[in-house]
Formats: C-alpha cells, structure tokens, sequence
C-alpha cells in the first residue's frame, strides 16, 4: 500500500469509486467546513479540499483536511504549484502527513489573474508534473528533492488532475501519460459534457494502457441553470458543453432546470461507469453539498462500499 | 532589446518640480530603437516641462542632452555631458533601469564633490522583440539557462504565464492561453513547432526541475570574462 487510504484501498479492490469536492470557507469558520462536511459524509469515498481555488483566498486546504479527517471523513488535499516554492511545498507535505492526510492531488493552480489578488506574485518554481515527481521520490526513495534522506517515511496516494477538453486535443492524452510516468497513483478530470469526446479521449487512453497504471476518475459537475451553463461554457476554460444538453435544461421549463440537470447528471454517471477505463468519478458539486446525498442515491451509487 | 516606456507625465513632474535645474539625458541604443527614450523623446519630455513649468510662473531650466549607451563609462565620459550634469539640480534619464543605476554611479563617481540625483524617465517593461510597427512582445526573462533547443526556439519559461516546463496547463483553449485571450499559448505553439520539425519527442522525458540560481534569485548576477579582461 503507497498510503494505505480508503481511496487506495477501494481501487485497489476494484471498487468504482466517487469522491466529492469541497471549497473551504472565505475565512476561519470550522463550522462551515464541518457542516458540508456532513452532508458529504456517507455519500462519497474520499473529498477534494481545494486549495484557494480560481486563485480567491480560503482556508489553507490542509487545515479544512484535518478538520474533515476529525469529522470522520477522508480528504484528498489539492495543492498548488502557484503558491509554494519546493521548500514549502515539502514542509506542507510532511505537515499534511503527520496531521493524517494520505491522499494528495498535485495541480498547477489557476492563475492569479483569475482571483482577488491579481497583484500578487506567482510562484511556480515547479510545475504540476514535476510536483508529482517530487511526491513519488519522497514517498518511495525516502529522499527530499536535494537527495537528502527524509526521517521516518512519507506515506502518501499521489493524484493529479487532467483535462481532456483543453487544446491542442491530440497531444492531452500525451500529457496525461507524462503524468502517469511522473508517478500519478490517480486522475481526477476536468468536469465532463462532451461524453462523446470523452469517449474518444478514452479511447487513446486504453489503447495506450494508461488506465492499468493509472487509476481514471472522470470529473462531473451538475448544472444548475441554464445561465450557468453559458456562463461555464464561454468563461471556463477547456470546459465544452454540447448544444442538447443546454436544450435539455431549456426545455425542463421554469424552476425545473435544477432537477433536470441532476437527472443529466446522473444519466452521465451511469454511461461513465460503462466506459473502459475509467474507475470512478469525481463529483464536483460546487456549493451544492446539500444535494449530494440525492445525486448518489438517484445514480445507484449509495450505499458506498466499505474496504 | 530592452523595451521601455515613458512613464507618465504627471509622475515624471512630481520627481522634479521641486528643482530649478533639470537634465533629461536620452539614451542612443535600445530605448531609442523602441522609441521611448532617444532623442525625440528627450526634446517631447523637455518642452512638456518648460510648458508646464511657464503654466505655474516658475522660472525653471530646462536641458537637453544624448548619451548613446548610458549602461557603460565609455558613452558617458563626455566632458561636455559632465558640464552638463554638474549645472544640474536632478537629471532625468530616458534610459532603462539599467541606464539609470549605471548613469547614477558613474556621475557619482566623476563628480564627487557633489551628490548627483538620477530619477527615471522610463519603465522598463521586458526584453523583446519588435514585431511589427508600434509593437513589442516581450522573448527572454533572462532565466540564465537557455531551453529553446529544447523546445522549438519558443521559450516557455517567458511566454506561458506559469512558466509549465512539462507542456500546456489544461487552460489551453484553440491556441490561446486562459489568462488572455491575446495572448498566445506558448506550449501550443511549441507543440506545433516539434511536430512540423518531427521531433515531437523531445517533449517525452520530464524535463527535471529547474535550477534557479542563474536566474534572478540571489541578489546582482555578474558575468566576469577573464579571457577579454586587460
């Protein structure tokens, strides 16, 4: 076992897994973490804590982890290359161990043009891909960047995120094997709406193997509106939703498109199920905790399984 | 080149409109090649001053003068520019920052009887390339460790705004990069590069974590060439 984490542990088994997403607070409220933290608990393997995601300043994701961690639940720490150099992206690692976290997913990190500093300063001393290196090295050859033996041992289940929609298209899968050589234990992607170009991507994906060395997590996010779905389509990039399903939410009439788009949701997550490759999904319900519950029970996927 | 730009005027006017004696000393090399520190600029600079200096009734000199490298002793070392120097309150330089720290000690060091005062005339934006007229793009950050035979003679390190060494974030998006639609994505047009060149694989290994020290990270990089020193 790499980190011995009930996500480890499920995939290893076999299971299909779902994990879910959580956003830490504006501020220092625990209680606010906690009580999404309840309405996830149960529902979902593992949780995404962000980590000052679209570059908005939140609670450190390594405090919200802990926190989950003390209200029972597994969490999945997102870090970021754009804040950290290498030193201190180590000395939150080790510090994530020792507060119980095992299970982490290394990004780039928006950029911070997109948040509420856009004056500050970007760090990005390593990138996402060299970050995921770095994880693997301490964890299997005991050694910090420099070479330097780490005392004790890092135990830790190494994640990283993909986006098939994003260009140039052809060279994705490409990027995500680099990542898998990097020594990516698992993926979690970008949302998905394009189904049939997620297909196709996946395709290159088994064609190549990837998913045996890999686990595959397709990312979805329901939608609630039909002004949201614009709103994704033409502001978030790499984000591609087909004219029909927009059509869909139209047409569920006024006030229904929220159910409709729960009903898509989970039409799309039993077709994922069916693809080759793809061993779970990461459920990202951004500040639609509260409606987890009902998602993974209209899916079919509750109860979770227990390892 | 250095690409610099006047800053703006009001700024400029507050360094000095405490002073009676102003220099502004243009600089002959990069600045006048992307047209915001030469000799043009120097006179455009001193007339806006002597105008809004008869505005406010105030009785104040106003001189002009070129240097055609401000970044070395050997263009400075005129006896007519020191005159100049020397009669003056302040001097503005239309140089880049390094025109101006360079300028500050030389005048210093040449005078040193008294104190002389150098305020920027410009900002000093990148180094780049003109590519085409009025338009400048920003090419090198100066890292100290060049990668472009790596990656098709397009720098990543520069031209993507998380300087991703491992290929495109999955902000990418038709060739253009999340932050601006402006602007382009280097990794995108690294890409195509090594495809058309077919070496596509190149982008294979992963490309090791980067070494900083050559780049700006330690105080004032120096180069010292024995082989060329008297």
């Amino acid at each position: 076992m790499k980190s011995g984490s009930n996500l480890e542990r499920l995939l290893e088994k076999g299971e299909f897994v779902v994990t879910g997403e959580l956003g830490p607070p504006k501020g220092p409220d625990a209680d606010v973490v906690k009580k999404k933290a309840h309405m996830l608990k149960d529902n979902v393997d593992a949780v995404n804590i962000t980590d000052n995601q679209t570059a908005i300043v939140r609670m450190s994701s390594i405090a919200a982890c802990k926190i989950l961690i003390d209200e029972g639940l597994e969490p999945n720490m997102q870090m970021v290359a754009r804040d950290r150099n290498r030193i201190a992206m180590m000395s939150d690692i080790f510090g994530a161990s020792a507060l119980g976290i095992k299970n982490m997913l290394c990004l780039s990190g928006d950029h911070q043009t997109f948040g509420n500093h856009p004056e500050a300063k970007n760090v990005f001393d390593i990138d996402s891909i060299q970050m995921i290196y770095m994880v693997k090295t301490m964890r299997d050859e005991n050694k910090v960047i420099s070479g330097d033996e780490i005392e004790g041992h890092l135990k830790m289940f190494i994640g990283a995120a993909c986006n098939p929609f994003a260009d140039p298209f052809r060279y994705r899968v490409y990027r995500l094997a680099k990542k898998v050589q990097a020594g990516a234990d698992f993926i979690q992607t970008q949302c998905i709406y394009d189904m049939k170009r997620f297909k196709e991507f996946m395709k290159q994906v088994v064609d190549m193997g990837l998913h045996e060395k890999c686990k595959i997590l397709a990312g979805v996010t329901p939608l609630k509106s039909v002004g949201m779905a614009r709103y994704m389509a033409l502001n978030v990039s790499g984000i591609v939703i087909p004219e029909e399903m927009i059509d869909r939410l139209r047409g569920a009439g006024k006030g229904k498109a929220a159910s409709e788009g729960i009903k898509i949701l989970c039409e799309q997550m039993q077709e994922l199920q069916e693809i080759e490759g793809v061993a779970g999904i990461h459920l990202m319900a951004i500040e639609w905790e509260d409606r987890v519950h009902e998602i993974m029970d209209t899916a079919g996927f509750l109860p979770r399984p227990k390892v | 080149m250095i690409v610099g730009e006047r800053k703006p005027f009001s700024e400029i006017l507050s360094m000095v409109e405490d002073y009676s004696k102003i220099l502004v000393i243009g600089c002959g090399s990069c600045v006048t090649v992307c047209m915001a520190g030469g000799e043009e600029e120097v006179k455009i600079l001193a007339s806006q001053l002597r105008l809004a200096f008869r505005k406010n009734k105030r009785d104040v000199k106003v001189e002009e003068a070129m240097a055609l490298r401000q970044c070395d002793d050997e263009y400075l070392n005129d006896p007519l520019l020191l005159d100049k120097v020397k009669a003056a309150d302040i001097v503005i330089s239309m140089a880049c920052g390094v025109g101006v720290q360079h300028a500050t000690s030389f005048f210093n060091r040449r005078i040193p009887d008294k104190p002389i005062r150098v305020v920027p005339g410009l900002n000093t934006t990148f180094m780049g390339a003109n590519l085409d007229v009025g338009i400048w793009e920003e090419r090198c950050v100066g890292c100290g460790d060049c990668v472009l035979e790596k990656t098709g003679g397009i720098c990543p390190v520069t031209r993507c705004a998380k300087s991703l060494l491992n290929g495109p974030c999955g902000g990418s998006s038709n060739g253009k990069c999340e932050i601006n639609k402006e602007i382009d994505c280097a990794w995108h047009l690294i890409i195509e590069r090594l495809e058309a060149l077919g070496e596509l694989d190149r982008l294979k290994p992963i490309e090791p974590y980067k070494d900083w020290r050559p780049s700006h990270n330690g105080g004032p990089r120096k180069t010292v060439r024995e082989d060329i020193r008297i």
